[in-house]
């Protein structure tokens, strides 16, 4: 009887713990309901407040700029993101007088599960009224799948007005545009470091001879002119594939670049060769890399974060790297100042081919939208409008490719305002970063690893761009 | 203060969680103790085996059905292609499967080597837990951390500047001058990465041969000791038979965990340069990648090669048990 009752207490136990791991389980997803709820809850509330508030519709004092966007008082709009604290403050900052002009109310919500829920919301019927989405690929996914609403008539005007007409392209799917740019980042920089170019007596170069020009001085002064690390984890190899994409671009002009995004021209092809061999002749030279680390093997092993380091200390040129490389340069020395006359800086990688002009590669966020009320209109407008990026860019660390915005709203001399100064160019050749345009299984996959072991195992660059080809999804 | 109320939110339902649940349990276990004669067994039957049978189904069997289905469609899992993503394992991957096959010969049998030779060299050697617990360290570091250690033993500078490497800077001092990068070092590269898996596992390997040693009866070996066996006739014919089953269990432990290796590789080189284990190549193809397909055949390949592995562990434990 005893015995009996042991085991009744263990296997008790026992299916206990099993089903309350099962409830911890579930126990996320209904605290976050709660909060869902009470979120509308208090929505609510605060809709009956401002309606009871408002009165005729008269424009109140300060918001004369927002009229055109009036009418919608009391309503709210919701905006599904990537783009977590603290930035998220700061949109919540440059809307803020929107908000309170206008009468509309917008939810912001941050998840770093952004990719994985988005679908999984429009699917289950609870789709946010906007989302930012962080590339092309991924809008074309979502409206394959039937979730976006194309954008309306204000915000196409507001495009076609202020932005590089390649910018409007990556928000179109098929004929149709869906999505305006909301944040962008510029990848063709390079930097080196002031302080040095004037200890060693360079000019920053403004041609792509005149690039190599000072390579090859620095080569006679005894210093490698180039860096380089593609290691990235689970990304490696991507660095590697911004240097091909720059190369594409400057030699061929948008329209081969977007015939090589599309696979209409094949990876494999002379073009692409050529390309590669550019490539080879710049960061697989070994009198030219890898400045501070080694051969021109170590690129290959080299963290890209690390990769800037012998800059400072005058054991490497310059490196090829984007914009967001400004942040890394504390990490070397907590004093280094990233200035035009500071420890380092970048500039613009020259283009190559007169016919191709201002040549950028880049990226950047896209704004689209689930539903076609006249708010979720107004606020998507209102972010394609130059007078929100102006404030957007007022507090700090963000650029953006609306032209509307005046260079001087950014801080003098910064990285911004110099990625801006080309981001913003109407005339000149932007384009998409190309692996993030291509299939997962090159842009994220082949390409990636084929440009590793050119680097790492000088595979032949025929064996390197055939398996490239080869790895492209047949459809 | 939002956070604070969220977290207690979050605390105080998942308390209510707990207690609805053993309410649950209680109402079952009660109806449970009311039947009676002809259904009582089937019903404690019911009742004790449904929630793990239940577990299992959600956490195991449904998801090997799916991942098995799922290895004979597509990229999308939107179409049947057959057998293509096996042949296409076959044909575009042999090296990596021939690099998880040197894992699972070298990487436990050098672990399992070490640690019965270090068992040896320390029992009943003067604070031989101090020594033990020395060497079984490793075994509660991560293999990410123990991975990200390692890279920078292995870090490769060139020989003309202050090396940052700890492997690197041994090799100069013995006087190899032109030390290759290890990391691309191929296929060398393969054994510097076990390595890590080695000096992870010889902890494990060490204790529980160590404590199998000390269970041998003394008057075994003192029999042993009065026929006249010493030194490696001891240890060949008395001390290997008496332990041959935890050693065989310890190997076999090993090589599962090596068979589902994939944080070492994933950190130090992410399957570059002639590295690329089964595991790792399946988290590339279907979570980077998104080709569902290929990651599902392959994750059904390490499935088949560790089920007679599981079996065979199961069947040792089992002898082993018989006989005590």
């Amino acid at each position: 009887m005893t015995a009996l009752k042991r085991r009744r207490g263990a296997a008790l136990i026992a299916s206990g713990a099993a089903a309350m791991m099962l409830l911890a389980a579930c126990g996320g997803d209904s605290s976050s309901e709660t909060t869902a709820e009470e979120t509308a809850a208090e929505t609510a509330a605060e809709t009956a407040a401002e309606t009871a508030a408002e009165g005729d519709g008269a424009v109140a004092a300060g918001c004369e700029a927002y009229a055109a966007y009036a009418g919608s008082e009391g309503t709210s709009v919701s905006i599904f993101t990537s783009i977590l604290p603290p930035e998220q403050q700061k949109f919540e900052e440059a809307w803020a007088e929107f908000e309170s002009c206008t009468g509309i109310d917008i939810v912001y919500e941050g998840s770093d599960q952004f990719e994985a829920q988005l679908p999984t919301r429009i699917a289950g019927g609870n789709a946010p009224d906007i989302a930012f989405i962080p590339q092309p690929g991924l809008l074309a996914k979502l409206v394959e799948g039937g979730g976006p609403v194309p954008a309306p008539e204000s915000v196409v005007a507001n495009v076609d007005s202020y932005w590089n007409p390649a910018w409007k392209s990556y928000g179109t799917v098929g004929d149709t545009f869906y999505a305006a740019p909301l944040g962008s980042n510029m990848k063709s920089f390079v930097w080196y470091s002031p302080k040095k170019f004037a200890e060693w007596g360079f000019e920053v170069p403004t041609t792509w001879e005149d690039m190599f020009a000072i390579s090859d001085a620095m080569v006679d002064a005894g210093v490698k002119p180039w860096c380089g690390g593609i290691e990235s984890g689970g990304a490696t190899g991507w660095a590697a594939t911004d240097w091909l994409e720059q190369i594409m671009l400057r030699m061929y002009g948008g329209e081969t670049y977007d015939k090589w995004v599309s696979n209409e021209l094949k990876f494999n092809s002379p073009e692409v060769t050529a390309a590669m061999d550019t490539l080879a002749s710049w960061m697989k030279n070994p009198d030219y890399v890898n400045g501070g680390f080694g051969n021109v093997q170590t690129i290959a092993t080299t963290a890209f974060q690390d990769a800037g380091g012998p800059i400072l200390a005058g054991e490497c040129g310059m490196l090829q790297q984007a914009s967001f490389y400004g942040n890394f340069w504390v990490n070397f020395n907590p004093d280094a100042t990233v200035a035009p006359d500071g420890d380092a800086y970048a500039f613009y990688l020259p283009a190559m081919n007169d016919d191709v002009a201002q040549p950028v590669v880049g990226g950047g966020e896209f704004v689209a939208a689930f539903a076609n009320r006249p708010e979720v209109a107004a606020v998507q407008t209102f972010l394609a409008s130059p007078e929100f990026a102006t404030a957007k860019v007022k507090l700090g660390t963000w650029v953006s490719a609306n032209s509307g915005v005046p260079l001087d709203a950014y801080v003098p001399g910064s990285i911004d305002q110099l990625s801006a100064q080309y981001l913003t160019d109407l005339s000149g050749t932007f384009r998409f970063d190309a692996s993030d345009l291509m299939p997962a299984a090159v842009g994220a996959g082949a390409e990636w690893t084929e440009m590793t072991a050119w680097f790492a195992e000088d595979k032949s660059t025929k064996d390197v761009l055939d398996a490239i080809q080869a790895a492209w999804p047949a459809s | 203060m939002n956070e604070v109320l969220s977290g207690a939110a979050k605390l105080s339902s998942s308390f209510l969680a707990i207690i609805v649940f053993f309410a649950l349990i209680l109402v079952v276990f009660f109806i449970g103790s009311r039947f009676r004669g002809r259904l009582q067994s089937p019903a404690a039957l019911v009742i004790f085996l449904g929630p793990a049978v239940i577990l299992l189904l959600i956490g195991l069997v449904v998801p090997a059905i799916r991942t098995t289905a799922g290895s004979f469609q597509n990229a999308a899992g939107t179409e049947f292609i057959g057998a293509a993503n096996y042949l296409w394992i076959f044909e575009n991957k042999v090296p990596v499967l021939v690099n998880t096959l040197l894992w699972l010969v070298i990487a436990p049998l050098a672990s399992t080597a070490l640690g019965l030779t270090l068992a040896l060299l320390l029992d009943r050697m003067r604070r031989e837990s101090v020594a033990k617990s020395l060497i079984f360290m490793p075994m509660a570091i991560s293999f990410v951390g123990a991975g990200i250690i390692w890279g920078l033993i292995y870090e490769y500078r060139d020989p003309s500047k202050a090396q940052v490497g700890l492997l690197s800077q041994l090799a100069m001092w013995v006087g190899i001058d032109d030390p290759p990068n290890w990391i691309l070092w191929s296929p060398f590269n393969n054994y510097l990465l076990m390595a890590i898996m080695i000096w992870i596992q010889v902890g494990f390997a060490m204790v529980v041969l160590s404590a199998a040693i000390k269970a041998i009866p003394g008057d075994v070996v003192e029999a042993a000791e009065l026929d006249g066996a010493t030194g490696w006739k001891l240890f060949s014919r008395v001390t290997i038979p008496m332990i041959r089953a935890t050693l065989i269990v310890v190997l076999v432990t090993i090589m599962i965990a090596v068979l589902k290796i994939f944080d070492i590789v994933r950190v130090m080189t992410n399957g570059n340069f002639g590295t690329q284990v089964v595991a790792n190549e399946m988290y590339a193809q279907a979570f980077v990648q998104f080709d569902v397909g290929r990651g599902s055949a392959l994750a059904v390949v390490l499935f088949v090669a560790v089920v007679p592995l599981i079996i065979y562990n199961v069947v040792q434990l089992r002898k082993e048990r018989s006989i005590r």
